[in-house]
């Protein structure tokens, strides 16, 4: 770069100390933090494990002074930045977030690296070094005036650190920053932090599931407990040795303790449902009449009881290939026929199949759980495809019990389905599908961001139902999950190679 | 190309500030809604039109976007002359309708004023990108940048709108409720989604809320600007021609005996 910003004094490693903090959140009946008792020393790079529920969300926001006021949740006890409260310790802390896309905020990847500048009033002059230097930092060599709409989820996560980093901050506070990314994306981020931490010597805090990805990176490893305090904390390797078997247990990805597979028992034979030719899938754009093709001469055959997964980089069209073989989107050339058995009666072009026909012929699972949820209750959302079959409310009522209690959603039968935890959402969504018991069941990157206790119920599900003959289609990036399950693997677009065994899933 | 990000040619126009274009559009409106006749909106029209060649549009963006404007102002007109108050002479009637000289030209005055007013509305929108509007709106005009700002992050979540109906929509479809039920089904197809869509929106909202207020924004702490919002000589020059197509305007239609004001 052609200029190095001026170090601001200011720009020295950031220390904390936690004393007997707690958080909680206003409407809330217990803490989402208490008894915390910690602290960290200028330039540690600690990695937070912990339940889902432990509280490390809360943590990083009270760090980061976003966590609001009075009015928003009681403090008790103190959490001091450099001996200040965090919340007046404005600019002093980078938070980068998991969702890519509700971290963008300008339209032009320059202007949305110079916006926590701006706001920390730091001269422009001096701006427009800073943000070429964070840009180089992070990796990403673009124009400043690229637009951030066209950016791929991994280069929108850089863009976020880039502005992050831009700001100089003290503390660099990452909250599971590569859960929604694939393994290119994950390595690229993984290492844009390793090298603005080298670069700057800022004390990080990261929250990852996916201790694999951090470890070699961390130096220090804290475990927060859902009932207050501290589980764990020491040396990385110390730690994971120590508490891994518990770790594994509330959900964290131990590299020593990989989930078990599950074992297949097939017992019916693989008889043809869907064959593709030379099929062509697009979606039409939104006000457009005709489709733009993204992936283009796939052919292949989808048989009961055997998994195929579709893998391929970010951008090859795996999801439209789901969508279009779950009926869901017309093919934009070649064919896709059902046999006739799988129609069943009625034509052999699933797109042409009426909403209702769908339902025990092909369920989808969708990529973000929430775009498929229908109704206000858990129970209500479940009977919408059985009541659609005009099945009896006998039939109704036992086939819903029957997966809420396999899917351990029971005790949720009367919450809103939107304010499930993640896990439960995603089992939430694909119990609505397998209520009309479809014979073709596919899914979108299913088990994306999960921990690895979800993960291995949701496999072994699916192992389940693919040895009760169901045909599975899986797109995903997620290595495991091919070796757990896949019987045939499809790559698109096998130009660019995916680095299997890092990041997943 | 995108809302946000509209590929805008580098031109004359587009250079200018934003500040300054939405000045002239204001200024030419509030002259010609003064007087409804069709003296005043022809002129201005005519004055527009030799500066429109300035603009730095091609000619197919420039009918594509105004093509609106262009449907608009016949309909308009024709509503006018057939149904308009009637005065003068009687030039034709059939039923109930009836054009005189008067809803004539009271037809042809509305017609040029939609033209005259929404051309070169559209063109200097379209020659205008959302970020400079916004560096101008709070550095010229000094409108509070929480306000502004906010509502120009809020503006990229649309094209996440598209996305996430469209996912619903095929979700519904998924679910054995994509068709069928005839009206009911139909409004229930489209308000199940949009309540869901609200949610959604609602969340996305609130978690780049959260990210903008990570990176220092919204204290009540001063704040720099990376790009400079400037008002220049050409910008004065711009708000000078607006001021003289609205003047020469108004001068000739009260010349020609046209102008007739309508609060008086």
């Amino acid at each position: 770069m052609s200029s190095t910003p001026t170090r601001d004094p200011q720009r020295e490693a950031a220390q904390i100390r936690a004393h007997g903090w707690g958080w909680r959140h206003a409407g809330r009946h217990n803490n989402a933090v208490s008894g915390l008792d910690l602290q960290i020393h200028p330039g540690e790079r600690v990695l937070l494990l912990g339940a889902s529920g432990a509280g490390k969300s809360t943590l990083m926001h009270a760090l980061a002074g976003v966590l609001g006021d009075a009015e928003d949740g009681e403090e008790t006890g103190s959490l001091l930045i450099d001996g200040r409260r965090a919340a007046e310790a404005r600019g002093r802390v980078g938070l980068v977030l998991q969702d890519p896309d509700s971290q963008v905020v300008l339209a032009r990847v320059g202007d949305d690296v110079a916006f926590g500048c701006e706001n920390l009033a730091v001269p422009r002059a001096e701006i427009w070094p800073r943000v070429r230097c964070a840009l180089a930092e992070v990796g990403l060599d673009l124009p400043l005036d690229h637009p951030t709409s066209s950016l791929s989820g991994g280069q929108k996560q850089r863009l976020a650190l880039a502005g992050v980093l831009a700001m100089q901050p003290g503390l660099l506070l990452l909250d599971e920053p590569t859960a929604n990314l694939d393994p290119g994306g994950v390595i690229d981020v993984r290492d844009a932090v390793v090298r603005s931490l080298e670069h700057s010597g800022a004390t990080l805090i990261v929250i990852e599931h996916r201790v694999e990805v951090w470890q070699d990176v961390v130096d220090r490893v804290i475990v927060l407990d859902p009932v207050g305090g501290v589980l764990a904390d020491g040396p990385t390797r110390e730690v994971l040795s120590g508490q891994g078997e518990r770790l594994a247990r509330a959900g964290v990805w131990v590299p020593s303790r990989p989930p078990r597979f599950p074992t297949r028992r097939p017992t019916g034979r693989p008889e043809a449902l869907l064959r593709a030719e030379g099929l062509r899938v697009g979606r039409v754009p939104f006000g457009r009449r005709t489709a733009s093709v993204v992936a283009r001469d796939i052919t292949l055959g989808v048989h009961a009881g055997t998994a195929t997964v579709v893998t391929g980089a970010n951008g090859a069209g795996k999801s439209t290939l789901a969508l279009t073989l779950a009926g869901l989107l017309a093919p934009a050339g070649g064919t896709l026929r059902a046999s006739s058995a799988f129609a069943d009666g009625i034509g052999a072009e699933p797109h042409r199949w009426r909403s209702r026909q769908l339902l025990t012929r092909i369920g989808t699972v969708f990529q973000d759980p929430e775009h498929q949820f229908l109704a206000a209750t858990v129970r209500d959302d479940l009977l919408i495809g059985p009541r659609a079959l005009g099945l009896s409310v006998a039939e109704q009522t036992r086939r819903v019990d029957e997966l809420m209690g396999r899917l351990r959603l029971d005790h949720l039968a009367d919450a809103n389905p939107f304010t499930l935890s993640g896990g439960e959402k995603r089992r939430m969504s694909v119990a609505t599908v397998l209520a009309t018991r479809p014979r073709l069941l596919v899914l979108d990157e299913p088990t994306f961001g999960q921990d690895s206790r979800t993960w291995q119920e949701l496999v072994g599900f699916l192992a389940e139902l693919l040895d009760e003959g169901t045909a599975l289609v899986a797109v995903t990036h997620d290595a495991q999950f091919v070796s757990a399950l896949a019987d045939e693997e499809y790559r698109l677009g096998a130009a660019d190679p995916i680095p299997l065994g890092v990041g997943a899933p | 190309m995108s809302l946000l990000t509209p590929s805008i040619r580098p031109s004359a126009v587009a250079r200018l500030n934003p500040v300054a274009k939405l000045a002239v559009a204001l200024i030419v409106s509030c002259a010609l809604l003064l007087s409804i006749d069709w003296v005043s909106a022809g002129v201005a029209l005519l004055l527009e039109a030799v500066l429109l060649i300035w603009s730095g549009l091609s000619a197919r963006q420039f009918w594509l976007r105004t093509i609106p404007v262009w449907i608009a102002a016949p309909m308009a007109s024709i509503t006018t002359v057939l149904y308009g108050e009637d005065s003068g002479a009687l030039l034709w009637q059939g039923g109930f309708i009836s054009v005189t000289e008067g809803s004539a030209q009271l037809g042809l005055a509305i017609g040029l004023r939609v033209l005259a007013i929404g051309l070169p509305g559209i063109v200097l929108l379209a020659t205008t990108d959302p970020t400079d509007l916004a560096d101008g709106l709070a550095q010229v005009l000094h409108l509070p940048a929480r306000f502004v700002l906010g509502g120009l992050a809020g503006l990229r979540l649309v094209g996440m709108f598209i996305e996430d109906w469209h996912s619903l929509t095929l979700a519904r479809r998924a679910r054995g409720v994509g068709d069928g039920g005839g009206v009911r089904g139909a409004a229930r197809r489209f308000f199940g989604p949009a309540f869901a869509l609200l949610v959604i929106s609602v969340r996305r909202g609130s978690k780049l809320a959260t990210a903008m207020e990570a990176r220092g924004f919204g204290s009540d702490e001063p704040r720099t600007w990376a790009r400079p919002s400037r008002v220049r000589a050409a910008d004065a020059v711009l708000v000078c021609l607006g001021l003289m197509i609205s003047g020469i305007a108004i001068a000739a239609a009260v010349l020609a005996g046209t102008w007739s004001f309508v609060l008086a």
